[in-house]
């Protein structure tokens, strides 16, 4: 124990000054005059309301991606200060005094810088040279597109930095010597950041899934290696799995989980989540249903809703006007009063449930509860109408049933007002049919057809309210047949007007609805993929393939009142290298291997696995972040390429190292090979110094600042499609 | 021999039941008619299929007098039993075939037998062979394709043989075959393609053959496989131009040459004006191929759309509501004498001659196409604003060039914004009646959307002269039909009421499709495959992973196993492989496609996954020995294949009337046939 400590003690430090020196500058590029333009930049108007509803603690569903995003966002408005006071509502808006900017956009562009010195390590962990790494850095640092991209309160930057950290720590966890256990920090940090990257967007699935075949890969070489025993092999696998697989799934359910403990405030999209959701959040339902009796029972006054939220949620609803006695298309109806589906609260959503066999609409002491399979009457509240169904054509959906409020016109059409009571969610829930908890269906006796919305809209005759119908030919799992009990209260009035008198007072008293975790997540998720928005072209939205081409560019600002303006363009030099050495690689590949089945081996084995490896992270990166919005039925911004590009990035210097080193030392004569490689170098550095250029051109429109001039502007316009815009003077 | 005995007489036993037009025969045996009476039409399929259902129809004796208007209608006394036939007697193949890829595949019998079994007493497969349907050509000939380049595969150490000759040829046709019936045939090109390609990557690996033979080889690939497939599509599209001369429904998809090959269409050997003038009357196509003649109607832009103004779109059928009427910026219809030509500059004002509204153009963003401008219809009786004048331009033209009816390519440039008139291709909504829409867009470079020429010219004071169109040439024609079809394809969205089948759906055997009959009196048949086959198809799709992964695992790990063992690894490796590839192309693919599905898009994949199931079991079978010893194994073996075969036969005696048809009540009421067998919701018999 002693011997270990020994004097004098001594700490060594070694400082790779060129990743020092990559830093600061990424750190400069990124954060320098953060707070300018003092307004709100293009997609912070989007991500900014959910940033105000986090720090209000109000519930909300965003179909565009996970929480993590979202929560990374709200952090940083937090640190700030922020009290979500700040309406978003138009791109250029002024940010008040009391809106910190500066700590809003600090965590984004914090991420963006880091990518600089992260693409830096990860060449040197795919066994490049220092010289690679920091030609890899340098395209990074002087890419106008990342760096507007990381500047503002958006999240394309966190997503590349996680996805970067986590190649880089899983590459380093496979580098590292087997004997050393500190490298299962690394793929312990791989499979966190993994996490992160689903947890942030969506697309990040991609990478993900990438890495894990990298990952398996590798695996599948340690399972042929016959030198490491059955048991040793065994616990490495198992090793992989939970830290690669398990972690990030935990985590990812972690995020949902912190998102639902914060938002516990009813909000804008309440009425989207089923009744039992918005029971657990405060406000909203759960302060009206409170307390209310959770058996229904015969008597109760109950409202019931939808359990579609397609188009809009909606409650059962009757009112005093009859169906027209023809429609337009001349077809007849029976002319009773109308039944609807009805999107706002009203008290002519309440109906009463009634024992067919008794009189009285009051609940009996001890209430007598509705079971299963119990066969009910459903009388309106404030007209004491009975709902019916009949065979008549529904007026919109005419292969449907009609369902009325049953008035007696003499006309030998009987009421056939009988409704069995169906709870599909018996298994789960209880025979006895409950308060938001029951999915009811309600089977009409004599025609055996359920119950159903059919979610168009009516004409002017029905108020635009939504049509509901009874149809016999259901498909078996259809939420536009099931109906739940939203506000119930006992009856207690068996007049009339006393009735009426109770169902317009407000309903109360004290009980609490708890739904678990799990509950809410998968609900929440589920309607997280299936809600669609209503998906139309943007202006300066673009297709994939115009990205590789830069053929758009996105106005991002523009000043209120001058020239000055932010625009997302990329660097078009190192776009083009990037696009080179992306067809470089694929060409190189198929010749190599061609040329090594034909048993020619141009490079080493070492030098061949350094290729694949190459080319499996950065091509198969460029692939899998690209590829799939070919295939995607949304609307795309150029921003969208971001990561594809990051990966092009990494290949290109790394590509030419190669040719450098191998390709011109084999390919060639000696005598050549070096004033090629000199060729090459000086090839090198006049591009770096074109993209360094280029970078300075761009950087008006990047920051924001100075303020061009119309002239100026237009010699910009590099391309016909860019969109730049002038201010007529 | 039993195997084609029991095939073809369960396809075509009660073959003519029903006697009326079930499901899509409505369409094919539509089409099948076309061909005998040479009228032209419009489908989103290639011809072959279409083309064959007509010769069989027409050797059987029927005369295409038939109208096929609906589902339902009686045939009366027509010949339909030769088409209905003809795709039965390809589909009782389709089990012969089974039998002999997976004898190939796997050298054994058993595994050929079960794999033939669970085709031939499938009820979905029966089903969809018996009538008038593309999809039974379209799997004999994806069958055929892969049991040659099976046969193929097995002749490679006798190359440039006859029999590896003939196979090779045999593959290219078949895959010919496949594709020119429906585009799903491209699945198989794939499987074909991924086939050859691991081929010539074995070859190249082999040090034995000179570069020079590797390259016969290849040539030799390219040929059959590339060449002869392409020559052979191309000469059925010959084919169907060729039968196909008379003018039909499906005219106003195509181009204005095009519609001047057919007989009896307006522009075959056309007469009118040669020159575009002042107060004319035209139509005017988008040079977009299946661009849409300019169209508008008395209805307008809705609430939030941009100005509230009468829409304009373009529209692919003719109609009275695509005529235009040409006239100068300011009105002066009181010519006398010949009316003056419109030269290459001039402005115009474009009058819709139903409503009298002008073409229109203005600051608002365009309903899809948001980058672009709004086009209305502005004004009435031909009185509007200055935002109604555009001018017009001949591409290639010069100042003072007139233009010319049908063959001159003009540009409508709008004078106050400096747009110019677009189809942007993009189908508008229920409000916009699902025509195209039309735009004026800032972007000035030449596309065809951007280009129009003048169809139909009605000017009585102006000479009619013949025109000759200038014909297209049959290439033209050929990638002016491809394009249509695309264009036709992607644009069958699933409709809100329709029922919607989703991929995730099919090898449950989620739902099936009603093909006659819904009420308890009518002859009901109802496409669903047989349930036990189906289900045990999907279990044995988890038990190939997991019988490949012990392997490949035992194999990696370098376990020392048994000849026997290895053979069957191998066997399911490769074999099993190829089936595995050849369900996933005819399978995922579904999952991206964002047209609308039907159940029926399963049965090519369901073919490989049955193949693969035979394979599979056989295999479990035989590994018997891995836990019983000698007797108990064979014991087991036997036990397995009997009760597999006698559940297939008994599920088969229980749903037969699903494709032989029902009468009588529901399922779900007591007195049925099918009593008890609903054993899912979903199932509608």
């Amino acid at each position: 124990m002693w011997k270990m400590l020994q004097l004098p003690l001594v700490v060594t430090a070694q400082v790779d000054l060129l990743l020092v020196l990559v830093s600061l500058l990424a750190f400069w590029t990124r954060l320098s005059h953060l707070s300018y333009p003092n307004a709100v930049v293009f997609d912070e108007v989007y991500y900014g309301q959910f940033v105000s509803l986090y720090m209000k603690r109000v519930f909300f569903i965003d179909d565009s991606g996970p929480p993590l995003g979202h929560m990374i966002l709200a952090f940083g408005a937090y640190l700030g200060g922020f009290d979500g006071n700040f309406v978003w509502n138009r791109i250029g808006a002024e940010y008040p005094t009391t809106v910190n900017v500066w700590s809003l956009r600090l965590l984004p562009a914090l991420c963006g810088a880091l990518c600089v010195p992260l693409v830096y390590l990860l060449t040197l962990e795919l066994k490049f040279s220092h010289l690679s790494a920091l030609g890899a850095a340098v395209l990074l640092l002087l890419e106008n597109s990342l760096i507007v991209q990381s500047r503002f309160m958006l999240l394309e930057s966190v997503l590349i930095f996680f996805v970067l950290l986590a190649f880089f720590s899983y590459l380093r966890f496979h580098n590292a010597p087997s004997s050393s256990w500190s490298r299962y920090i690394w793929l312990i940090l791989s499979g966190v950041s993994c996490g992160a990257v689903v947890g942030v967007k969506y697309m990040g699935l991609f990478s993900y899934l990438l890495l894990l075949v990298v990952a398996s890969l590798h695996t599948w070489k340690l399972i042929g290696d016959k030198t490491i025993s059955h048991r040793n092999v065994c616990v490495q696998c198992v090793h992989r799995v939970l830290c690669l697989v398990v972690v990030p799934v935990l985590l990812y359910v972690f995020w949902f989980y912190v998102h639902l403990s914060f938002l516990n405030r009813s909000g804008p999209h309440d009425q989207l989540m089923s009744s039992a959701f918005q029971a657990s959040l405060q406000g909203g339902l759960s302060r009206i249903t409170r307390g209310q009796p959770l058996e229904v029972a015969y008597g109760s006054q109950v409202t019931l809703r939808s359990s579609v939220s397609q188009p809009i949620p909606c409650w059962l609803h009757s009112h005093k006007v009859n169906y027209p006695i023809r429609y337009d298309n001349g077809r007849g109806s029976s002319h009773q009063q109308q039944v609807t589906c009805y999107p706002f609260k009203d008290v002519n959503n309440w109906w009463i449930i009634k024992d067919p066999g008794r009189q009285q609409l009051v609940v009996d002491t001890p209430p007598r509860p509705v079971r299963h399979g119990d066969v009910i009457q459903l009388v309106h509240g404030m007209t004491s109408r009975f709902l019916n169904s009949h065979d008549v054509a529904a007026p919109m959906s005419p292969h449907t049933q009609e369902v009325s409020g049953y008035i007696d016109f003499n006309v030998s059409m009987p009421a056939q007002n009988l409704w069995r009571v169906d709870i599909s969610n018996r298994e789960a829930e209880s025979e006895v049919w409950k308060t938001i908890l029951s999915e009811v269906r309600l089977v009409h006796v004599n025609t055996s057809a359920v119950l159903k919305l059919s979610g168009v809209p009516l004409p002017d005759w029905g108020f635009r309210q939504l049509e509901v119908v009874a149809d016999k030919l259901f498909k078996a799992h259809s939420s536009s047949l099931e109906w739940t009990v939203e506000e119930h209260r006992y009856g207690t009035s068996q007049e009339q007007k006393e009735r009426e008198a109770e169902l317009h007072s407000p309903t109360h008293i004290d009980v609490d609805r708890k739904i678990s975790f799990w509950a809410k997540f998968v609900e929440l998720q589920w309607k997280m993929l299936t809600v669609k928005q209503e998906e139309s072209e943007h202006k300066y939205s673009s297709s994939p393939l115009e990205w590789i081409t830069m053929e758009t560019n996105i106005a991002y600002w523009l000043h209120s009142s001058t020239n000055a303006q932010i625009h997302l363009i990329g660097n078009p030099v190192s776009w083009g290298v990037g696009n080179l050495s992306l067809l470089a690689y694929q060409l190189l590949a198929v010749v190599y291997l061609l040329r090594r089945r034909r048993g020619l081996k141009d490079v080493p084995d070492g030098v061949w696995d350094q290729f694949v490896c190459l080319g499996c992270v950065c091509v198969g990166g460029w692939l899998v972040n690209f590829v799939p919005f070919l295939l995607m039925d949304k609307t795309l911004f150029l921003y969208h390429y971001l990561p594809a590009l990051c990966y092009l990035y990494l290949l290109s210097p790394a590509l030419l190292e190669h040719a450098h080193t191998h390709l011109l030392r084999y390919a060639h004569q000696l005598q050549h090979s070096l004033t090629h490689q000199r060729a090459l170098c000086v090839g090198a550095l006049a591009v770096l110094l074109s993209i360094f250029l280029t970078y300075r051109t761009f950087c008006p429109l990047t920051y924001g600042s100075p303020e061009l001039s119309a002239h100026q502007l237009q010699g910009l316009k590099w391309r016909d499609t860019w969109d730049i815009l002038y201010r007529r003077r | 021999m039993l195997v084609a005995g029991l095939s073809f007489s369960t396809r075509l036993y009660k073959l003519t039941e029903p006697p009326h037009v079930c499901w899509d025969e409505t369409h094919f045996g539509k089409m099948g008619s076309y061909y005998i009476n040479r009228t032209f039409f419009f489908d989103v399929h290639p011809p072959l299929g279409k083309m064959l259902i007509g010769l069989a129809g027409y050797m059987s004796g029927y005369n295409g007098t038939f109208p096929f208007i609906k589902p339902g209608d009686k045939y009366e006394n027509q010949n339909y039993w030769g088409m209905r036939g003809f795709c039965a007697v390809l589909g009782s193949f389709l089990p012969i075939f089974a039998y002999l890829i997976v004898l190939e595949l796997s050298n054994s019998c058993t595994a050929a037998i079960i794999a033939a079994t669970l085709l031939i007493f499938d009820t979905g497969c029966i089903t969809i062979s018996q009538y008038i349907l593309l999809d039974p050509i379209l799997m004999f000939f994806i069958m055929a394709a892969v049991l040659s380049m099976v046969k193929f595969n097995q002749q490679r150490y006798r190359s440039f043989t006859a029999s590896w000759w003939f196979w090779l040829v045999l593959t290219g046709i078949n895959l010919a075959g496949a594709l020119g019936v429906k585009f799903v045939g491209l699945f198989v090109i794939v499987l074909v393609g991924l086939n050859t390609i691991g081929d010539l990557w074995r070859l190249l690996g082999d040090m034995s053959l000179s570069l020079v033979d590797i390259a016969k080889h290849f040539l030799a690939r390219a040929f059959a496989l590339i060449l002869l497939p392409l020559i052979l599509y191309v000469t059925i599209f010959a084919v169907h131009f060729v039968v196909l001369n008379k003018s039909g429904p499906g005219d106003g998809f195509f181009s204005s040459a095009f519609q001047s090959r057919l007989i009896g269409n307006n522009l075959h050997n056309a007469s009118m004006p040669e020159y575009l003038a002042f107060g004319s009357t035209v139509t005017i196509k988008n040079l977009r191929i299946a661009g849409g003649y300019l169209h508008s109607h008395w209805h307008l832009y809705p609430e939030g759309v941009g100005a509230r103004q009468q829409q304009v779109t373009a529209y692919l059928h003719k109609d009275y509501n695509n005529l235009w009427v040409v006239h100068r910026q300011q009105d002066n219809n009181s010519q006398s004498g010949n009316p003056d030509l419109v030269r290459h500059g001039d402005i115009v004002r474009l009058e819709h001659k139903e409503t009298t509204r002008n073409l229109h153009s203005h600051l608002h963003e365009a309903p899809l196409t948001k980058k672009h401008f709004q086009v209305t219809g502005y004004g009435i009786n031909g009185t509007g604003d200055a935002n109604d004048l555009w001018q017009m331009e001949v591409c290639g033209g010069r100042k003072g060039d007139p233009v010319k009816v049908l063959r001159s390519k003009v540009r409508f440039l709008h004078r106050a914004t400096g747009c110019v008139l677009y189809s942007s291709g993009k189908t508008l909504p229920k409000w916009g009646w699902e025509q195209i829409e039309v735009t004026c867009s800032p972007y000035l470079k030449e596309t065809p959307s951007s280009q129009w020429n003048i169809e139909d010219h009605i000017n009585p004071k102006l000479p009619n002269i013949s025109l000759s169109v200038l014909k297209p040439n049959f290439l033209e024609i050929l990638l002016e039909s491809h394009i249509v079809m695309f264009r036709g394809n992607s644009g069958l969205k699933p409709k809100d009421n329709e029922m919607n089948s989703k991929p995730w759906h099919w090898p449950i055997n989620y739902q099936g499709l009603r093909f006659s009959g819904v009420n308890a009196t009518e002859y009901r048949v109802y496409l669903l495959g047989n349930p036990v086959v189906w289900w045990i198809n999907l279990a044995s799709l988890g038990l190939y992973f997991t019988m490949v992964a012990v392997a490949s695992i035992a194999t990696q790990r370098g376990f020392s196993l048994g000849q026997q063992r290895i053979e069957h690894s191998l066997v399911l490796v490769r074999g099993g492989g190829l089936l595995m590839l050849g369900w996933l192309l005819h399978y995922a693919p579904f999952f991206t496609m964002g047209r609308i599905l039907y159940f029926h898009h399963y049965f090519p994949a369901m073919l490989f996954s049955s193949m693969l199931t035979g394979l599979t079991l056989d295999i479990l079978f035989r590994s018997a020995d891995l836990l019983l010893h000698p007797p108990y194994s064979y014991w087991f073996q036997r036990t397995g294949q009997l009760l597999l075969l006698f559940s297939i036969l008994y599920s088969f005696y229980l749903f037969h009337p699903l494709s032989y048809g029902m009468t009588g009540p529901l399922a779900h009421e007591p007195g049925s046939a099918m009593a008890g067998l609903k054993w899912m919701d979903s199932w509608e018999f």
